[in-house]
């Protein structure tokens, strides 16, 4: 009466194949921008059309950089965090003004403040596509060599930047010297 | 204050849920009584309570409370009401809390309709399902929370994944969780019956109401899965063999086999092993199931919310419910008791049983095409997929002898019964099958036209031999009436379900085989002519939606110089998420369905547009409304609701007289 047990064995053997598959790949996928170089770009500033900001001005500095535009309910949310730590001045903030029209950049800037060193105009989401962007905002950590470090998904929060930004901003900061 | 509430009523569930799952297996194996009663009262609580916490989170939905992150992540203030009322489902907690909540009607529908049974088997039967409850409440409280508070709260949600903004997702969900769920009252009377050592003839009649209504549900919400793929996806496909789709798919395959199977064990008190380990396989599969589409083990279009940690809770579940079930099989198999009944391979049993063999085969080249590359992954030989010509090629054929199967299956008398006679009862379906198929051949003269000739014929082949099995007298007409009216319901069950069997095959074959589809640039005032159906963009403009815009496109469709409907696609962006949606524009009708979708924009005006014509798809879906309804009609056979009343306690003792001879 061996046989009783085939199904348990069978059973067993799924389990076993599922638990292997449970381990196999990692369910949060990462950026596959992750510690590769941030793609290089030029656009015009948005508080002026004739100037430009890219890579070249974020070189040589760990920056954050923050995709963000007028129409986004969320970016409101972490718009704040972000005004807090440009007062601060512990890493300089640049903005990615995606899928935007100027006008409305410009006033929703003056109404809720301006964090950003400068916010490069990315009207028709061409940079925003080379980065990954996902949904807006998004929040990329780039190092000194223009590498891309870490990317947030979302509005962060009090926890994500105290927990992990910025000690990674301060590790790579520490790295450089 | 509304979801604290639900929380608490949650919690509470989980309470009730430990005495359901407690004191009535410990009072059966101990013989008090009053232990053994508590089942039914804390059931019965049970379901009150998750139906309170299913109304705060529906009322959180309802009233737009960002502040709850499920409700903030899936719903949008401009949501029309319906939508976020069926956003309650659309992601993984609320779906989790739906399944739960599921579960506890079905059980309280066991202690509502099954008060006859011997208080000892109810008793073990209420216990089972309190223990697969509580595993779920447990998932559900410890990893998959609906009702956890974001703090600060969103201004604005995230909007319910637009895919999923359409009536269809109102009812798939549901639907498909009252048939994998159902089938936890068929699996609780296995287990109800290998602990108690009494594996009879009443067993298998008892639980097979339950176990048809269940698999009718599940029909209805494949089938509807199936439907709204078709009109959401836009690209008129109806099954794409996706691993969400095979895993409500196996469940399916398996408690087919199981509902004939158990016709056989009620009836003659034969296969009773089999049965039991079917009722068993039917439930693990509906797990298994879940476990794919949760853990994300497996990559598909429907896996929206994956979790590791998800994935080992509920693995550790399957490994106890199905796990502790099969040792329990691999224990007390030897207990049931070897049946005197025996039959002869030519007989209705032998029939079914061939029948069983078949779709237990079938599962399994499904559930091995949806495993493979994992196993292949798991053996480091890298990624691959398994597609529809693997499935399609094996599974075809099994359907096919299925088919064939049938008509004999039907003919065939219990026990014992010569070919001969079965022949000599075949010949007019014989007849009727054989003159169909020249008559198609002859029609069609090419190779798609072979196909479709055999589906057809087959098609006529069930339906001919299963009307021939119901010994209906159609002379004097006056004679019709009275002995259609003394064929009982669960043989009317059976008929509508092989006729259903029979118009989704022929559905499946003439669409697959003669769909058209053209795919081109199209400009307004620009025509095509695909399959006689000529098709004329006529305009292009804006709609607004109350959450998306959309750019819908108006094609009048033109057959043989009449106009025979107008049709309008679009393509929607949803404003909250900026996800783009492609909207189906569709004119179905009995024998064909039109069909238009729009792909990109191109430069200027123009668009690429897909135009289909699909004949016979319908079929499909009709054929699957007629088998569920025949599970329906069949589950509430006389006998079943006799029982009910009467206090049968042996083995089921009027053993003809219905189905059949």
């Amino acid at each position: 009466m061996r046989k009783r047990f085939f199904p348990l064995i069978i059973f067993i053997g799924l389990v076993g194949l599922l638990a292997f598959g449970l381990t196999l790949n990692p369910r949060v996928v990462p950026s596959p921008l992750i510690d590769k170089p941030a793609p290089l770009f030029s656009l015009p500033q948005v508080h002026d059309a004739a100037a430009v900001i890219g890579s070249e001005q974020m070189k040589g500095k760990v920056v954050l950089l923050n995709v963000w535009a007028s129409w986004c309910v969320s970016c409101r949310l972490e718009h704040e965090l972000f005004v807090k730590l440009a007062s601060s001045g512990e890493v300089p903030v640049y903005g990615l003004n995606y899928k935007d029209r100027r006008e409305d950049a410009v006033r929703w800037l003056e109404f809720y403040g301006d964090p950003y060193i400068v916010s490069a105009l990315d009207a028709d989401g061409q940079v925003g596509i080379d980065f990954g962007v996902y949904g807006v905002p998004e929040t990329f950590v780039i190092d000194g060599d223009g590498i891309i470090r870490y990317k947030h998904i979302g509005p962060i929060d009090e926890n994500t930047l105290d927990k992990e930004i910025m000690p990674l901003v301060r590790e790579l900061k520490g790295r450089r010297t | 204050m509304i979801p604290e509430l639900g929380h608490f009523a949650l919690v509470v569930a989980f309470v009730l849920c430990g005495a359901q799952a407690f004191f009535p297996l410990v009072g059966a194996v101990a013989g008090n009584r009053a232990w053994m009663d508590v089942g039914r009262f804390a059931a019965r609580g049970q379901a009150a309570f998750l139906t309170i916490a299913l109304a705060c989170l529906t009322y959180s939905f309802a009233v737009s409370d960002f502040s709850v992150a499920y409700v903030a992540q899936n719903s949008n203030s401009a949501l029309p009401m319906h939508y976020r009322i069926s956003a309650v489902w659309g992601a993984h907690e609320g779906s989790m809390l739906l399944w739960g909540w599921i579960l506890s009607l079905w059980t309280l529908a066991v202690t509502v309709f099954s008060r006859a049974l011997p208080a000892q088997l109810l008793a073990r039967v209420l216990g089972v399902m309190g223990l697969v409850s509580l595993g779920f409440l447990a998932f559900i409280l410890t990893t998959s929370n609906p009702f956890s508070r974001l703090d600060p709260a969103m201004i604005e949600g995230r909007d319910l994944n637009p895919l999923l903004q359409d009536p269809g997702l109102i009812f798939h969900p549901p639907l498909l969780y009252l048939g994998y769920v159902g089938f936890a009252v068929g699996f609780a009377f296995a287990i109800a019956a290998l602990l108690g050592g009494r594996l009879d003839a009443a067993w298998a009649r008892w639980s097979r109401p339950w176990t048809l209504a269940a698999w009718s549900f599940l029909t209805l919400g494949i089938a509807l899965g199936s439907f709204w793929a078709y009109y959401e996806l836009g690209w008129g496909g109806w099954w794409f063999w996706d691993p969400v789709e095979n895993a409500s798919f196996m469940p399916w395959l398996a408690a087919t086999a199981l509902i004939h199977s158990s016709a056989v064990t009620e009836k003659r008190g034969v296969l009773k092993g089999w049965t039991v380990l079917l009722a068993i396989t039917v439930f693990a599969l509906s797990l298994l199931g879940t476990f794919l589409v949760r853990s994300g083990v497996l990559t598909s279009v429907h896996a929206f919310a994956t979790d590791p940690s998800r994935g080992v809770f509920i693995l550790g579940l399957l490994v106890a419910v199905i796990g502790g079930s099969l040792l329990l099989y691999a224990w007390r198999a030897v207990t049931i008791s070897k049946s005197s009944a025996s039959f002869a391979p030519i007989s209705r049993e032998g029939f079914i049983l061939a029948n069983n063999l078949l779709l237990f085969v079938a599962m399994a080249t499904v559930l091995l095409g949806t495993l493979y590359p994992l196993a292949v992954d798991a053996l480091g030989y890298g990624k691959l997929s398994v597609g529809p010509p693997y499935f399609n090629t094996v599974f075809i054929p099994l359907m096919l002898a299925v088919a064939v199967i049938i008509g004999a299956g039907v003919i065939a008398r219990w026990r014992n019964d010569l070919a001969p006679r079965i022949g000599r009862r075949l010949r007019p379906a014989a007849v009727a099958t054989a003159v169909v198929a020249v008559a198609a051949i002859a029609v069609t003269r090419d190779a798609p036209g072979i196909r479709a000739a055999l589906a057809v014929s087959l098609a006529v082949w069930i339906v001919s031999s299963t009307i021939t099995a119901m010994n209906v007298r159609f002379r004097p007409w006056s004679a019709l009436a009275a002995s259609l009216a003394q064929v009982p319901a669960a043989q009317w069950g059976m008929v509508i379900a092989h006729i259903g069997f029979a118009v989704s095959l022929v559905g499946i074959a003439l669409s697959s085989l003669y769909s058209t589809e053209t795919h081109r640039r199209m400009v307004p005032g620009d025509r095509v002519e695909v399959a006689g159906y000529a098709f004329a963009f006529t305009e292009l403009r804006e709609v607004d939606g109350p959450n998306y815009r959309a750019t819908e496109a108006v094609f009048e469709v033109a057959a043989h110089g009449q106009a025979a409907s107008v049709l309008r696609a679009q393509k929607r962006i949803y404003s909250a998420s900026n996800m783009p949606m492609t909207e189906a524009g569709i004119d179905g009708a009995f024998t064909r369905d039109l069909y238009v979708s729009l792909g990109e924009p191109l430069e200027g005006n123009a668009w690429s547009v897909r135009l289909y014509v699909k004949p016979y798809i319908r079929w499909i879906w009709l054929g699957a409304i007629l088998i569920a309804g025949g599970g329906f009609v069949a589950a509430f056979d006389r006998r079943y609701r006799l029982l009910a009343r009467r206090n049968v306690v042996g083995p089921a003792t009027e053993p003809r007289a219905m189905a059949g001879q």
